[in-house]
């Protein structure tokens, strides 16, 4: 494969990298510790929100985000004719 | 038939099929040693990953650890789990294309040295022997509660079975067991998540089951909130840790799940760089089933907990409580002479029920038929000694759930043990004959005697590993949270940066391992082995416990290796070629060997 290619491939690689890392820091770090006390503040059903995010939702939205990834990689291996039969 | 023969039978014949399967995929060439021959389905190659990652620590004592610790312990959860989504993009497809068979033989020719590489060496084999500690330590708990036989008869059948497939299978047999260990373990774990969630909360499903309400209408967290206000423990859901702490600890686990050797190995197994991105993702839905319904246990167990034993009189309690007297696990004090358990947090006046870390028991009984210990109290109101490892194991028994109940967890705690196990045995094993032998003493050892030199390796780490575990150097938990802090300062800038950054150097990537890995391994050594009475936050830097230090000695070693790379000269231009061909998925073919 041509260089520019390559490398126009890589950069689009890069930024679903940084978007996904983003939401997985949000939910994470964002939701389940810097805001934990603000969130908590929201109740749904018998969860605080923070202490859900904490201990279930942020654990559900890193099974969706590697899916996501997966997608959006093998749909870009396809356009750059790189993925392997 | 009674707990002890449901025990034995439910045991026996997951042990059956362990050995089964190792005979069946029994090695033959090296790379079937290495990599199961690099051909492991991807859902497959998920399930083996997930058994692999969950360890003792994970089944046993996580949602002990959770239990008390409230929201504290979602340190665990996210840091156990959010290591995955970094696995998955940043590092799994890369290292998949690379197409080695371990960590070190990544880091010795991305770095092109083997400086580099006998670095790396250290590092597996001293990551992968401290977590392995911990896991023949879990074995031994385990048989020794449900078989009833002494801790280190224990470990010794566990390393015999270990030793049977390991030794005969290499990654195949590994891999295919630990699908079979995985399927045990997670019926183990849910099953009696499902019963305790409908008796508790009336909702078969646990996950939703612990947002619910008990009978009587309150919140089963709201509710275990109050308890905890009352007898003197920091609130359930808002814990007591600094905010600094609980992020550098979530971190420091993330990155260290990320750069674990058994963990990545498990990605050079399949057959396409495509297939490791997604086994990666079915990797973490299979352990998010369990990491799931941890948190939901351990609001069952402690609600449980609190309702059977607190100012409850000892004659009355259940037989449960008197069998887990017996292993030592848990202890009463009767400190004022009431016959009535007093069970009280650090918030009035409670705290260790008495001086030494376990209880020492005198073999002679007190007024309440309760057994009598030679440990000194100490000056509170507390009278309860509970370790953590006891909030599943016990779980059935405390819900009141069937023998074979019992008898499942006990397999499960087994299937977790032994295939945590297994896979870091096959890194050092690994480590020393493909990466110390081959690559570095001996470059023309035949196939079949390289092969030979992997199981012996194999044999001597089992043995070693036994050791470990009949001596431990600690509690469970705590043991396998220093792996990952080591593993975190250690490999992961070493590999991110071998992908991501063209420059990268040798001389930048060995100067980074080293300084983290030093920094981190004394702090760890200082606070908890040197001086363990300044473990304190006021004498923490920046107030970062010992567990979460892996995330400032990652930041270290992503400075130190910036900055002696931009000082030393650039890698060879076939190097940075090697890194260009990493980026893109096509023409990864199969693990090789160079």
């Amino acid at each position: 494969m041509e260089k520019g290619k390559l490398q126009e491939y890589w950069k689009i690689n890069l930024g679903y990298l940084i978007g996904l890392l983003v939401v997985w820091f949000v939910v994470s770090y964002g939701f389940g510790i810097l805001f934990v006390n603000q969130l908590n503040a929201i109740q749904i059903g018998g969860f605080k929100l923070g202490f859900w995010f904490a201990q279930q939702g942020s654990i559900y939205v890193f099974v969706i985000l590697i899916f996501v990834y997966v997608a959006l990689m093998n749909k870009l291996d396809k356009k750059f004719d790189v993925r392997e039969d | 038939m009674d707990v002890q023969m449901w025990t034995y039978t439910i045991v026996g014949i997951t042990f059956l099929i362990y050995i089964a399967i190792a005979v069946w995929a029994k090695a033959g060439s090296t790379k079937e040693f290495y990599v199961a021959g690099g051909g492991v389905p991807p859902v497959l190659n998920g399930m083996a990953t997930a058994a692999d990652w969950m360890s003792a620590a994970s089944f046993i004592s996580m949602a002990g650890l959770i239990s008390f610790m409230g929201y504290d312990g979602s340190v665990y959860l996210m840091g156990w789990t959010g290591g995955y989504v970094l696995l998955a993009l940043l590092l799994a497809p890369y290292l998949r294309k690379f197409g080695k068979f371990t960590v070190p033989d990544f880091v010795g020719d991305r770095y092109y040295s083997n400086a580099a590489r006998t670095v790396a060496i250290i590092c597996a084999i001293f990551v992968s022997f401290t977590y392995v500690a911990g896991q023949m330590r879990g074995v031994g708990v385990v048989f020794s509660r449900f078989l009833e036989v002494d801790i280190t008869t224990g470990i010794i059948i566990g390393m015999c079975i270990v030793f049977f497939y390991a030794v005969l299978g290499g990654m195949k047999g590994i891999t295919y067991t630990q699908v079979a260990q995985f399927c045990v373990l997670i019926f183990a774990y849910l099953v009696p998540a499902i019963f305790l969630s409908i008796q508790i909360a009336n909702n078969p499903i646990p996950q939703i089951g612990f947002g619910g309400a008990g009978a009587d209408g309150i919140p089963l967290l709201e509710k275990l909130d109050m308890l905890h206000k009352d007898l003197g423990f920091a609130a359930y859901t808002s814990g007591s840790k600094p905010m600094i702490d609980v992020f550098a600890i979530t971190f420091a686990l993330m990155v260290g799940t990320a750069g674990l050797p058994h963990v990545i190995v498990r990605f050079f197994t399949v057959p396409k760089v495509r297939d490791a991105r997604i086994s990666a993702g079915w990797a973490l839905i299979f352990i998010a089933l369990l990491y799931t319904t941890a948190p939901a246990i351990a609001t069952f167990a402690r609600l449980n907990l609190i309702d059977t034993v607190s100012n409850k009189s000892y004659e009355g309690l259940p037989n449960w409580f008197k069998k887990w007297e017996n292993t030592g696990l848990l202890a009463w004090m009767d400190k004022n002479g009431d016959g009535i358990i007093q069970y009280t947090g650090k918030n009035i006046g409670g705290g260790d029920a008495f001086e030494g870390s376990k209880p020492a028991f005198t073999k002679e009984t007190g007024a309440h038929g309760e057994p009598l210990l030679s440990n000194k109290p100490n000056d509170n109101s507390n009278e309860l000694y509970i370790d953590k490892d006891i909030m599943v194991l016990a779980n059935p028994e405390i819900g009141g759930l069937p023998d074979w109940v019992i008898a499942l967890v006990a397999a499960g705690g087994l299937a977790a043990a032994l295939s945590t196990a297994a896979g870091l045995l096959l890194v050092i094993s690994t480590s020393i004959a493909h990466d110390l032998v081959k690559k570095q003493l001996n470059p023309g050892i035949s196939e079949k005697s390289e092969l030979l030199f992997a199981r012996v390796a194999v044999a001597v780490a089992i043995v070693i590993a036994g050791y470990f575990g009949i001596n431990p150097p600690g509690f469970v938990a705590e043991v396998v949270a220093f792996a990952f802090g080591l593993a975190a300062a250690s490999f992961f800038p070493v590999i991110i940066l071998g992908i991501f950054s063209k420059r990268m150097n040798k001389e930048g990537a060995i100067a980074g391992m080293l300084v983290g890995l030093i920094f981190t391994a004394a702090y760890i050594v200082n606070f908890k082995f040197l001086n363990p009475g300044m473990n304190k936050p006021e004498f923490w830097f920046m107030g970062v416990s010992p567990e979460g230090i892996g995330t400032v000695g990652m930041l270290i070693n992503f400075a130190v290796s910036y900055v002696v790379s931009r000082f030393t000269p650039a890698p060879p231009q076939e190097i940075q070629d090697l890194v260009d061909s990493l980026r893109y998925p096509k023409g990864a073919g199969e693990a090789v060997e160079h």
